[in-house]
């Protein structure tokens, strides 16, 4: 565990997300150090004077097209945000895209997008940060993954396959962290269900299903600092999966999940 | 990939629940996507209006059948000069998460509602006004500049010395002019966040008149409930005086969750024997506390300032039919014979107003050209939506306040006939011609300008 004067150093990729920008907002509450990782500048820059404002001890912002960064440039770059930050206690990876349910199954472009930006651009973002964490031996991976990742249902099955992928990969690396025991690195895997987004707009919204950004935000923060590998956002999602989970083919086809 | 884009919506309601209306709307979260929204929107049939936090209780917060741009989700700080005390946010930040800001800091708002769950947007183009506007006027005093995105994609810096007028529109312009973007408002330095507070009973409506006019030279905060439904509406109720302690502790509380009205509440509930009872519960509760000494109490700031904030979503006790919210003020020649006859047009009635609430207005001029108050008295009233009976009511009350020579508050109303609203606010001409021809509001169509 490292104690700074300045609280936490937390890297955030796909900083410019609801939730990563909900969950930089508590970090900045308590004095910490941030990295806010994107693509467009100008809202990075806004979200940095904002989490300043609030708080934060420092606030620097990177751009970086965190989906379509070359595999060999990974680890330079990666080194490159632990130097500006001066050095590494969470990594947050907030990005992804929700992709069009229809548009994935015939446009074999399409497809790939949404399985390049939220899987395989991402896995090089998990292994180099396990990798930095595993080498300084301590610190927390936190990714954000989806309910929808636990079954693949005929709704959304392709976004549902990227996220079970990283959670794979996630528990993947929780074990390798095994051996360093509970104060060594760790990495975690949120699930959230449904949170109320510009990710979802258009969809009904309402009603105990739904989550604030905030609220996962809350989730997203404790499990930082606690060694738990798989967390439901919030955590009745747990009980709802295993059901979903454990229905017989026979009955969950006749479902429209 | 563009994420934010309109959509059908038939959830949007105003706070009196009376008007749910299908909206068009979108929920930007970056500052880069507003100037675009507003260009689509104006496209709409009915146009486009910005909402905040959805606490109007009328219609000037709702454009029915038209598009809609909510602004809760743009709630950053931009910038804070902590010697000027000046403050800058995106305009769909709440004045609860500004206070959070504030405080820590030794500031508070300038000028607050009764609740906190208001955008700073919100409370520009209502021009609110707190409990202190015998001395600090309305929010708008307060505003030194904003950003206004106009239909035709153009986004300007207006401040208040601009001598063209828009400035002047936009304070109090009810989203009419344009959206708002952000806001830089002057807050208040304080040396606490505890308040010293003193409750003081009424028998009479003279007595009322007396103990203002001893109390607002020499305190911040003033206001007073009132129980409408004491015998014939002779005007008993509480005077509550505040000001901000000298020096204590600056600290946030946040507003309980707990208490939560968890849906639509029978009609009984809010019918006029329990409102009765709680009336006279309270009062007595408020006259004994009040007269066991020490009579200032010291207290945090969250019960004297925002009191409704204590139960989430009270406006469902109101049920299926909702209620109508009824806020006029009178000038102080007629103030005492204005209120005196509204009370007992009440009483006579029988109809009750379950929180009613009585202030004195101060001189102190709003930039605002469509601003609500002026000087003299204010009687904020809710009344049960029982259909003919409560607008028959209402039209009485108009008659009263329109014979004192006052005016109603547009974000309160939901039924002001047009004539009378036009009649009360002189400056409606000069406001009208900065109006942006493709933003409209319920309220707006209603007023056939």
């Amino acid at each position: 565990m490292t104690v700074t004067l300045e609280g936490k150093r937390v890297a955030i990729l796909g900083a410019t997300s609801a939730v990563a920008e909900a969950t930089a907002r508590l970090y900045a509450a308590e004095g910490a150090t941030l990295l806010l990782i994107g693509r467009r500048t100008e809202r990075l820059a806004a979200m940095a004077t904002d989490l300043r404002l609030r708080g934060a001890s420092r606030v620097e912002v990177a751009e970086c097209d965190l989906a379509a960064c070359p595999a060999a440039q990974v680890a330079p770059k990666f080194a490159s945000f632990v130097t500006q930050l001066c050095g590494l206690d969470h990594v947050l990876i907030a990005y992804g895209v929700l992709g069009d349910p229809q548009e994935v199954e015939h446009d074999a472009q399409a497809a790939e997008d949404v399985i390049q930006i939220n899987f395989t651009s991402a896995a090089l973002w998990i292994l180099e940060a396990a990798n930095r964490l595993e080498q300084q031996g301590f610190g927390a991976l936190i990714v954000l993954g989806s309910v929808a990742g636990d079954r693949g249902r005929r709704s959304n099955y392709v976004y549902g396959a990227t996220k079970a992928a990283l959670a794979t990969l996630v528990e993947g690396v929780a074990h390798r962290f095994g051996p360093h025991g509970p104060h060594g690195p760790h990495a975690v895997i949120i699930k959230p269900g449904p949170i109320d987004t510009p990710m979802t707009t258009g969809m009904r919204k309402g009603g105990p299903m739904w989550a604030t950004p905030e609220a996962v935000a809350r989730i997203v923060r404790r499990s930082a600092d606690h060694n738990g590998v798989v967390v439901y956002a919030p955590a009745r999602w747990w009980l709802i999966m295993l059901i979903i989970r454990s229905l017989p083919g026979a009955i969950f086809n006749r479902t429209k999940l | 990939m563009r994420i934010t884009y309109f959509h059908e919506t038939d959830t949007l309601r105003s706070w009196g629940r009376v008007v749910r209306a299908r909206h068009v709307a979108c929920r930007p979260t970056w500052r880069d996507e507003v100037v675009g929204l507003v260009q689509e929107g104006g496209r709409h049939t009915n146009g486009v209006l910005a909402l905040g936090l959805g606490r109007s209780y009328g219609d000037s917060g709702l454009n029915p059948d038209g598009a809609a741009i909510v602004m809760t989700a743009l709630g950053r700080l931009i910038a804070f000069d902590p010697n000027a005390g000046l403050l800058r946010a995106e305009a769909g930040i709440s004045l609860g998460v500004l206070l959070k800001f504030l405080i820590p800091k030794g500031f508070f708002l300038p000028v607050t509602p009764g609740t906190q769950y208001v955008t700073l947007g919100g409370a520009v183009a209502n021009d609110v006004h707190g409990k202190n506007h015998h001395g600090a006027g309305t929010f708008g005093c307060w505003v030194r500049a904003l950003g206004l995105v106009q239909s035709d994609g153009t986004e300007r810096v207006l401040r208040a010395d601009d001598k063209d007028g828009l400035f002047a529109a936009t304070v109090g312009g009810l989203g009419l002019t344009g959206l708002i973007t952000w806001v830089e408002f002057e807050a208040l330095p304080i040396g606490s966040s505890l308040v010293d507070v003193e409750t003081i009973p009424f028998e009479t409506l003279p007595e009322f008149f007396s103990i203002s006019r001893e109390s607002d030279p020499a305190w911040q905060y003033t206001v007073s409930w009132i129980d409408c439904f004491a015998n014939g509406g002779i005007g008993r109720g509480l005077f509550s005086r505040a000001r901000h302690a000298a020096s204590g502790k600056l600290e946030v509380i946040q507003p309980t969750k707990h208490l939560v009205v968890p849906a639509e509440a029978p009609g009984f509930v809010l019918g006029n024997p329990i409102m009765r009872a709680f009336n006279k519960i309270y009062y007595a509760s408020g006259k004994r506390k009040a007269s066991n000494p020490p009579p200032v109490r010291r207290e945090t700031y969250l019960p004297f300032f925002y009191p409704l904030d204590a139960v989430q979503r009270w406006n469902l006790l109101y049920g299926k039919h909702g209620m109508f919210q009824y806020q006029s003020v009178v000038p102080p020649e007629s103030a005492a014979s204005a209120t005196t006859e509204m009370l007992h047009q009440i009483s006579a009635a029988g109809e009750g107003s379950f929180l009613a609430v009585l202030k004195t207005f101060g001189p102190r001029a709003s930039p605002g050209l469509l601003s609500f108050p002026h000087e003299g008295t204010t009687l904020a009233l809710d009344f049960p939506n029982r259909g003919a009976s409560t607008l028959a009511l209402l039209a009485r009350l108009d008659d009263v306040v329109r014979e004192a020579g006052g005016r109603l508050y547009p974000a309160k109303d939901g039924r002001i006939p047009p004539d009378m609203f036009r009649k009360g606010y002189p400056d409606l001409d000069a406001f009208a011609a900065h109006v942006d021809p493709q933003f409209s509001s319920a309220f707006w169509r209603r007023m056939q300008i």
